[in-house]
C-alpha cells in the first residue's frame, strides 16, 4: 500500500497530533507546578535573594629579570566602586562622595561612562584610593549606597629604566575586546605594550568572582554569606633574560637630556642582556588611570617618549655599516685584509661628474682594509663597493635580512629598510637612468638604508660569534630557527675583528679604550637630514672571546665617537672590570662621516653621456679598478 | 490579489500573526529595563526583519511545489557551502560569542547559515523520501537520508552549536516517521542516541541493553541490522566519556547544570536558577506588562534571545504562558493538517518537516526556561530577536501557506476550512 494513502496519513497524523498534545501538556503541566505551586518559593526570592557577582581581579604576573630582581610587581591597593544604579543616583552618589575622594567633574563623567558602557557592573570610581580616603568614605558608607571597596592588587614598576621594554598594564578598550582581549571583561586590565603586551596572556592569570546580595534599588545589602568565592588565578611569573643592573648602570650613564637606544646582546645565546630607551616615562602612572596632563605630556612631548627606540625607530647605518661591506667583500672573496685600493685617499673621490669627499678632507692615505676600518675611510669603501657591485651588495644584505624585522619577542618591532634589488632604483629613477653611483653612497651606510638598533647590534652579534644569527629574546628564543649565517671562515672573522679592535686601539674611537680589557667595535654617524647627525657605537668584549656585545645610538650626538665611551664603561661594568678609567676618558675626534649627499642627485641629461649604463662603466675610475666579479 | 489573501489557510495566518505580535511585544518587554542597555532599542531592528519576512513569505507563496522541488539540491548545496565556509571565516557574535556560527564578510555579520541549513535538509529529505517507491524498511534504506541530515548535523556541531545539531536530529527522526517508516525501525535508528544519554549511568545503560537484546529478538530484523544496531548502542556507551570531554566546557556545564542547577549556583546553574525564579515568581497573573524585576534588574541572562520565553512567564503568569503554548499548539496544529491534506507527497513531507522545526525549537526553547530541558541555546520561533531564524521561519510558513492553497485548488481540502 502507497505510504501516502489516506488512511495510513490519518493514522500517523493521530499519532503525531497525540504526540504534540503529551509534550504541550507536560510543559503546561511543568509551568503550573513553578508558577502556582512553586510561586511563593520563587516570589521570595525573587524579592530577597539578588546575588550580584563582582570580579575579583588577579594578581599578574611578576617580572623578573635574569638574577631574581623584580622588574613589574603587585602591591596592595585599595580600590572604589560603585554598584551599579539608575544613572540619577550614581550622579547624586558621586557628588556626595566629591569631597571626599577629591574627584572633580571630569572624574565624575568617566565614572558615568564606565556606568554605561557595563551598565551591570560596579563602575570604578578611584582605581587606587590612598588609605585616608577608604577610611573616611568606610566611616559613611551608610550615606553612600552602593559603595564597594576592595583590596586589589595593583601593579607597580620599581624602575623606570625598563619602562619601554616591560611595558604598562592599562583598562583595556572596547577596540582591544572586539579583537586580540576578547575574553577580558570592560574595565579589566591588559599589558599596553612591551613585554606586559607579548606576554599578556600569561601574565594576566584568570579572574574571580564574589558575591553580594543587592537590594530592589540595586545597592548592596551585604556579603552574600552562602555564596562562596570564586578565587582569582594569578598569573604565572615570567623570567627574563635582562641584566637589571647594567639596564640601570646605563640608564645611569646615559647622558641626561638626550635621546637615543642601547642595546646589549649575548652575542651566542641571543639573549637581549639590556634594552633601554631614553627618555623613559613613569608607567606607573597608567595603572589607575593615567591623568589626562601626564599623558598630554608624554604624548605631545617632541621627545616622544613611549617609543622603544631600539625596535621601533630606524636609523641610517652610517660608518657601522662598513662592517657589513667588508664581510661582503670577505665572503666574496674580492679583498684580503692587506688590500689595498687603487685610489689612495685624498679626501675624497671623483666619481663621474661627482666628487665624494671623504670625512677627513686632509685625505687618509693609502690603506688596507683593516686601517680603512679602523680610521673609518670613506673612500677606500667608495671603491670596495664599486668593486662589490650594486646587485651583490643588495643580494647580500637581503639575505642578511637587512630588510625585515628580527623577530625578537617584544612587539611593534618595525621592519629595516632597504633596497630589494636593482629593480628599486629602476622603479625610483627609471630604467638605466641611475648609475653605479648608488653603491657609493651604500658602502658608507647612506643612501636608501635604514636600519633599526637591534638589526644593528644582530650584525655584530654575528661578527662576535661564529658568524651565525642568533635571534635576539627576552623571554623565550623564537621557534623558528634561522639557519642564516655570514658565511665568514674563522679567519676572515678574525680579520674584521682585529679591526674593530684597531678601531678602539688606535682608530676613532680611541677615546673609549681601556687598559685592560681589549673592546672591538665600531663607530658611525648617521647623516640627520632634520639637524645635528645622529652618533653610533657597536662594540663587543673581550676581543678574543666576546660575552657581550652592545649598541647604542644617541640622536644629534654629532657622531659615534661620542657614544663609544658610554659603551665600553657598560661593557666594563658588564664584565666587572673597574670603569673609572674610561669613565675619565672625554676625547673628541673628527666626525667620520662623509659629508656626501644624502641621495644621489640624478641630473640624468649631464650624467647618461658619461655614464650609459651600469653594466659598462666608462669613467675614469674604473680604468683603474678592476670590473667587479660578476655572478 | 484580495482574492487570493482570502484564498489563504486561515487557521494558520492568524495563529503565524498573533505570535508574531505576541513576540514583538514581549521584545519591547524585554528591552525595558532598569540599566538601558542595547536591547532596548532591539524591537524596531525586529520590526524591520518581520516586515523583511513578510515579503519573504509572500515570495515564498508564489513558488510552486514542483519548483521548490527541483531548486532543493541547489539550496541543499548552498546550505553546506555556506556551513562550511562558517567554519573557516565564522564569527561569534551577542549570545553565542564563543562559537563561530555568524556567517561575517568584512566585519558585517550576514547571518547564521546553520538556520538556512535546517530548511535546506527539510527540503532535501522531501525530495529524497517522496521519490521513494515503499517506505523506508531496512536500515540500508535509512542510509542516505542518515547522510543528508548527518553532514550538516556534523558540520554544526563543529561550530561548536550542540542545540542545532540536535535540532537536525529531530527533523530526520519526524520526517522517516511521517514518510511511513516503521515504528520498530525508528526505535532501532533511534536506539544509539538512547544508549549515548544513558551511558552516564551504568545500571540505566545496562538495562537498556538488555532491553534492546529483548527487542531485537522479538522483532527480528536482519542479522547483520541487528549486529550493528546493538555494535553501535555498545560503542555509543564507551564512546560517552571520550565524546564528552571532548565538548567545550561550557556545554559540560550547561548539562550538568541541568541535573542538577543547585551543584554549582554561581556559574553553569546560575541561568537556570535565574529564569525559573523569574517564571515562578511571575505566579498566576503575572507582575504586569514590562514590570518584570528580575528582567528590569538584569538578573534574566539573555533575555531578547535564549530566555525570551521567562520574561513572558514573569510579567503575564502562567495565563500568559498558556496563550503563547495555545497559539503555538494552534499553528502546530494548522500546519499538520496542511501536511495531511497536501496533494503529493513531498509538500506533506515539506510542511510536516517544518511543523518538526519548529516543534523541536518551541519544545527545547520553552522547557529550559524551568529547566525541563538543558540550555542549548536555540530560538524561539517568531519571539527570539534575530533576522535568520525569523526568516527561516518565515519561508516555512509561505510553503505551508502555499500548499495549503494548492490542495484547496485541486479540491482535495475544502475552502474555509
Amino acid at each position: 500500500m502507497n505510504a501516502f494513502h489516506p488512511y495510513l496519513l490519518d493514522r500517523r497524523l493521530g499519532v503525531a497530533r497525540t504526540a504534540v498534545w503529551i509534550v504541550l501538556g507536560i510543559l503546561v503541566m511543568s509551568f503550573f507546578r513553578t508558577q502556582i505551586l512553586g510561586h511563593g518559593k520563587y516570589q521570595l526570592q525573587s524579592e530577597t535573594n539578588r546575588l550580584r557577582p563582582i570580579p575579583l581581579p588577579a594578581p599578574r604576573g611578576v617580572i623578573y629579570d635574569r638574577n631574581g630582581h623584580v622588574m613589574a610587581e603587585n602591591v596592595p591597593g585599595y580600590t572604589v566602586s560603585l554598584l551599579p544604579g539608575p544613572e540619577a543616583n550614581l550622579r547624586s552618589t558621586l557628588a556626595r562622595i566629591a569631597s571626599i575622594a577629591n574627584i572633580d567633574s571630569a572624574v565624575m563623567e568617566r565614572v558615568l561612562q564606565r556606568a554605561r558602557r557595563a551598565p551591570y557592573q560596579p563602575a570604578l570610581v578611584l582605581g587606587d584610593a590612598p588609605f585616608n580616603v577608604v577610611s573616611a568614605l568606610e566611616e559613611r558608607r551608610v550615606a553612600i549606597p552602593g559603595l564597594l571597596i576592595q583590596a586589589e592588587p595593583k601593579r607597580s614598576y620599581p624602575d623606570s629604566a625598563v619602562a619601554q621594554l616591560v611595558g604598562y598594564v592599562a583598562e583595556v578598550t572596547e577596540a582591544e575586546r572586539t579583537s586580540k582581549f576578547a575574553k577580558v571583561r570592560l574595565g579589566g586590565l591588559v599589558g599596553k605594550d612591551g613585554l606586559e603586551l607579548q606576554y599578556d596572556s600569561a601574565l594576566r592569570g584568570d579572574e574571580g568572582l564574589r558575591f553580594v546580595e543587592v537590594n530592589a534599588r540595586g545597592q548592596m545589602v551585604r556579603e552574600a554569606a552562602a555564596a562562596a568565592n570564586l578565587n582569582p588565578v594569578p598569573g604565572t611569573d615570567l623570567h627574563t633574560t635582562i641584566d637589571l643592573d647594567l639596564q640601570q648602570y646605563i640608564a645611569r650613564m646615559f647622558p641626561p637630556g638626550q635621546r637615543g637606544a642601547v642595546m646589549a646582546l649575548n652575542p651566542n645565546t641571543g639573549e637581549v642582556l639590556a634594552l633601554y630607551s631614553a627618555p623613559t616615562f613613569n608607567p606607573n602612572a597608567f595603572v589607575s588611570g593615567i591623568s589626562p596632563a601626564y599623558w598630554r605630556t608624554l604624548s605631545e612631548s617632541p621627545t616622544r617618549p613611549l617609543l622603544d627606540r631600539s625596535i621601533k625607530t630606524r636609523y641610517p647605518p652610517g660608518s657601522t655599516w662598513k662592517l657589513a661591506i667588508a664581510a661582503m667583500a670577505l665572503k666574496r672573496g674580492i679583498v684580503g685584509p692587506r688590500s689595498h685600493m687603487p685610489i689612495p685617499c685624498r679626501g675624497g673621490l671623483q666619481y663621474g661628474n661627482r666628487f665624494f669627499r671623504c670625512w677627513n678632507a686632509h685625505g687618509h692615505g693609502d690603506l688596507t682594509l683593516t686601517e680603512a676600518i679602523a680610521q673609518s675611510c670613506d673612500v677606500y669603501f667608495y671603491q670596495l663597493g664599486i668593486k662589490l657591485g650594486v646587485t651583490s651588495l643588495l643580494e647580500d644584505a637581503n639575505e642578511w635580512g637587512f630588510r625585515g624585522r628580527t623577530g625578537i619577542d617584544l612587539p611593534g618591532e618595525i621592519p629595516s629598510e632597504f633596497p630589494t634589488g636593482p629593480e628599486y632604483y629602476d622603479r625610483l629613477y627609471g630604467p638605466r637612468r641611475w648609475t653605479s653611483a648608488v653603491a657609493l653612497n651604500l658602502a658608507i651606510g647612506q643612501g636608501e638604508n635604514a636600519q633599526t638598533l637591534i638589526q644593528m647590534v644582530r650584525l655584530y652579534q654575528q661578527l662576535a660569534s661564529d658568524g651565525r644569527m642568533r635571534t635576539p629574546f627576552v623571554v623565550r628564543a623564537s621557534t623558528e630557527a634561522t639557519r642564516a649565517s655570514l658565511d665568514l671562515t674563522a679567519d676572515q672573522l678574525a680579520t674584521l675583528r682585529r679591526a674593530m679592535i684597531a678601531v678602539v686601539e688606535q682608530g676613532t674611537a680611541r677615546g673609549s679604550r681601556l687598559a685592560n680589557l681589549t673592546i672591538a667595535g665600531k663607530t658611525g654617524t648617521a647623516q640627520n637630514p632634520h639637524g645635528l647627525d645622529h652618533g653610533w657605537f657597536i662594540g663587543f668584549a673581550p676581543a678574543d672571546k666576546p660575552e657581550i656585545v652592545i649598541g647604542a645610538i644617541i640622536e644629534f650626538a654629532r657622531h659615534g665617537t661620542a657614544v663609544a665611551p658610554l659603551v665600553s664603561r657598560a661593557i666594563a661594568h658588564y664584565l666587572g672590570i673597574d670603569e673609572r678609567t674610561a669613565a675619565q676618558l672625554q676625547v673628541t675626534v673628527p666626525n667620520d662621516s662623509a659629508p656626501a649627499p644624502f641621495r644621489i642627485p640624478l641630473v640624468p641629461d649631464t650624467i647618461r653621456p658619461v655614464i650609459p649604463d651600469t653594466t659598462r662603466p666608462s669613467i675614469r675610475i674604473d680604468s683603474a679598478i678592476s670590473r667587479p666579479p660578476t655572478r | 490579489m484580495l482574492s487570493r489573501v482570502r484564498q489563504l489557510d486561515k487557521a494558520l495566518v492568524i495563529s503565524v500573526a498573533a505570535l508574531a505580535l505576541f513576540g514583538l511585544a514581549t521584545l519591547y518587554s524585554a528591552g525595558q529595563t532598569d540599566v538601558p542597555t542595547f536591547v532596548a532599542t532591539i524591537w524596531h531592528r525586529q520590526l524591520v526583519w518581520l516586515g523583511l519576512s513578510l515579503i519573504v513569505a509572500g515570495l515564498t507563496f508564489r513558488t510552486s511545489p514542483r519548483m521548490l522541488e527541483w531548486a532543493t539540491p541547489f539550496v541543499y548545496g548552498i546550505a553546506l557551502f555556506l556551513l562550511v565556509l562558517t567554519l573557516f571565516i565564522g564569527t561569534g557574535a551577542g549570545t553565542a560569542a564563543g562559537s563561530k556560527s555568524w556567517l561575517a564578510i568584512g566585519g558585517h555579520r550576514f547571518g547564521q547559515p546553520a538556520e538556512l541549513a535546517k530548511l535546506a535538509v527539510i527540503l532535501m529529505l522531501s525530495r529524497h523520501l517522496a521519490a521513494m517507491r515503499e517506505p523506508p524498511a531496512t536500515l540500508r534504506d535509512l542510509i542516505i537520508p542518515g547522510l543528508i541530515a548527518g553532514i550538516p548535523c556534523l558540520l554544526v556541531l563543529k561550530q561548536p552549536d550542540l542545540g542545532s545539531a540536535i535540532v537536525f536530529l529531530a527533523i530526520l527522526f519526524f520526517m522517516l516517521f511521517w514518510a511511513g517508516t516503521k515504528p520498530s525501525l525508528l526505535l532501532l535508528a533511534a536506539s544509539p542516541v538512547i544508549g549515548l544519554t544513558l551511558a552516564f549511568s551504568t545500571v540505566a545503560w545496562g538495562v537498556w541493553i538488555a532491553t534492546l537484546a529483548v527487542l531485537l529478538l522479538w522483532w527480528r530484523p536482519y542479522v547483520w541490522e541487528s549486529i550493528m544496531i546493538m555494535a553501535a548502542n555498545v560503542m555509543g556507551g564507551v564512546l560517552a566519556i571520550p565524546f564528552w570531554n571532548r565538548l567545550a566546557p561550557y556545554q559540560q556545564n550547561r548539562l550538568l547544570a541541568f541535573l542538577n542547577p543547585d551543584v554549582d549556583p554561581r556559574a553553569a546553574g546560575w541561568h537556570v536558577i535565574q529564569s525559573k525564579v523569574a517564571v515562578g515568581s511571575g505566579g498566576l497573573l503575572g507582575k504586569g506588562f514590562t514590570e518584570g524585576t528580575q528582567k528590569r534588574l538584569a538578573f534574566l541572562p539573555a533575555q531578547h534571545t535564549d530566555f525570551i520565553f521567562s520574561i513572558v512567564g514573569e510579567e503575564l503568569g502562567f495565563v500568559g504562558v498558556l496563550v503563547g503554548l495555545a497559539l503555538f499548539a494552534w499553528m502546530l496544529f494548522s500546519l499538520l493538517r496542511v501536511a495531511r491534506k497536501a496533494t503529493d507527497p513531498f509538500s506533506s513531507l515539506c510542511v510536516f518537516g517544518i511543523a518538526g522545526l519548529y516543534f523541536t525549537h518551541i519544545v527545547e526553547n520553552v522547557g529550559m526556561t524551568i529547566n525541563l530541558m538543558p540550555i542549548t541555546g536555540i530560538p524561539l520561533p517568531f519571539f527570539s530577536y534575530g533576522g535568520s531564524f525569523l526568516l527561516v521561519c518565515s519561508l516555512g510558513v509561505g510553503i505551508a501557506l502555499r500548499v495549503a492553497w494548492e490542495s484547496r485548488q485541486s479540491g482535495y481540502a475544502e475552502l474555509g476550512q
